[in-house]
C-alpha cells in the first residue's frame, strides 16, 4: 500500500459493493471544465461563508434523516460551536460529535477573522446532510437551496466543507 | 459566487471537478483537521485559503500539506466511509438510512420538539 498516495475512495467503494454483490455505485463525475467565478476581493478583506455537509444542524432544530435528506440548516457562526450537533449515516461521528470544527469550522474561522487571514466570517452558515444517493435530487432540490441562501448573504467566497 | 472545496477524498473530488479544492491527507469525518487541535484546524484553514483562491485554472485542487500523521499508517484501516480498525475493509459499516430525525441525543429530540 502506497501510504503516500492519496486513499482511492472511488476504488475502495468499488471493492466493497463488489464484495457484497451490489451493483457499482454511481460517483458523480463531470469531466467538463468547471464553472468559474473570479474572485475580485483580496482575501484579508472577504466574507467568507461557510457551507458543510457533515450533517451539523443546531440544539432545537429538527435533526436530518439519514434517507436522502436534502434538507439544510442555518446555524449560527457567530457564537461558539457550543450548540452545534452532527448526524450522518456514513462516518464516524464521535470525533466530529466531540469537536464539531472538524467538519464545521465556525469557531477557527473566526479565529481567523481576528488575525485578518480573512475579511469576515458571515454571521449565519449553512449545514446539510451530504450522504444523499441521488446526483438529481441533490442538484435539483439542495444545491438549489444552498445556492439561494448564500447570494442572499451578499460574501465574497463559499467555503464548502465535504465529509 | 466564487467557491473553494475543502477535501481529504481526493478521487471524489477529483471526479465531481469543482472550480477550487484544497486536498488534505486526513481521514474520512476530519475534513477540516484534527480533532481538539485547533492550532492545526487553523493552519489547514490558512493554507487552504491562501492556496485556493490563488487558483487560476478551473478544476485546480491544491495540496495543503496538512496530513494525519507523519508515516500515513492510519490508511491501513480506512474504509470507503472512514476508518475503523476493528471492521472489515469489506464489510459495509454504514448505518441504517433511517428516514426519521436522528438527533445526537435524547436531549435534542425534546429541545426540538418543544422549539416546534
Amino acid at each position: 500500500m502506497d501510504v503516500e498516495a492519496p486513499v482511492d475512495y472511488i476504488a475502495l467503494t468499488r471493492a466493497t459493493y463488489d464484495a457484497l454483490g451490489y451493483s457499482p455505485y454511481q460517483w458523480a463525475e463531470r469531466p467538463d471544465p468547471p464553472p468559474w467565478a473570479r474572485m475580485t476581493t483580496p482575501l484579508a478583506e472577504a466574507t467568507v461563508a461557510l457551507v458543510g455537509s457533515g450533517g451539523a444542524y443546531r440544539r432545537g432544530q429538527v435533526a436530518f434523516h439519514w434517507r436522502d435528506d436534502t434538507g439544510i440548516r442555518l446555524i449560527p457562526a457567530d457564537q461558539p460551536a457550543t450548540d452545534i450537533r452532527i448526524t450522518h449515516f456514513a462516518y464516524d461521528l464521535e470525533p466530529a460529535r466531540e469537536d464539531p470544527n472538524i467538519v464545521f469550522p465556525v469557531d477557527r474561522l473566526r479565529e481567523l477573522v481576528t488575525e485578518g487571514v480573512i475579511g469576515g466570517l458571515a454571521p449565519t452558515a449553512v449545514g446539510c446532510m451530504g450522504g444523499i444517493y441521488s446526483a438529481r435530487r441533490t442538484e435539483e432540490e439542495l444545491a438549489p437551496a444552498i445556492v439561494a441562501e448564500v447570494t442572499a448573504m451578499e460574501v465574497d467566497l463559499v467555503l464548502l466543507v465535504p465529509v | 459566487m466564487p467557491t473553494l472545496c475543502l477535501t481529504s477524498a481526493y478521487s471524489i473530488t477529483a471526479a465531481a471537478n469543482p472550480p477550487r479544492a484544497a486536498f488534505s491527507d486526513l481521514p474520512l469525518g476530519n475534513t477540516a483537521g484534527r480533532p481538539h487541535e485547533p492550532e492545526f484546524q487553523r493552519e489547514l484553514l490558512r493554507r487552504a485559503l491562501v492556496a485556493g483562491v490563488a487558483i487560476d485554472r478551473p478544476g485546480t485542487i491544491v495540496d495543503t500539506g496538512m496530513r494525519w500523521d507523519a508515516d500515513g499508517s492510519w490508511k491501513r484501516w480506512a474504509t470507503s466511509t472512514g476508518t475503523s480498525r476493528s471492521a472489515d475493509s469489506e464489510a459495509d459499516d454504514r448505518r441504517q438510512r433511517l428516514d426519521f430525525p436522528q438527533y445526537q441525543d435524547e436531549a435534542d429530540r425534546l429541545a426540538a420538539e418543544s422549539a416546534s
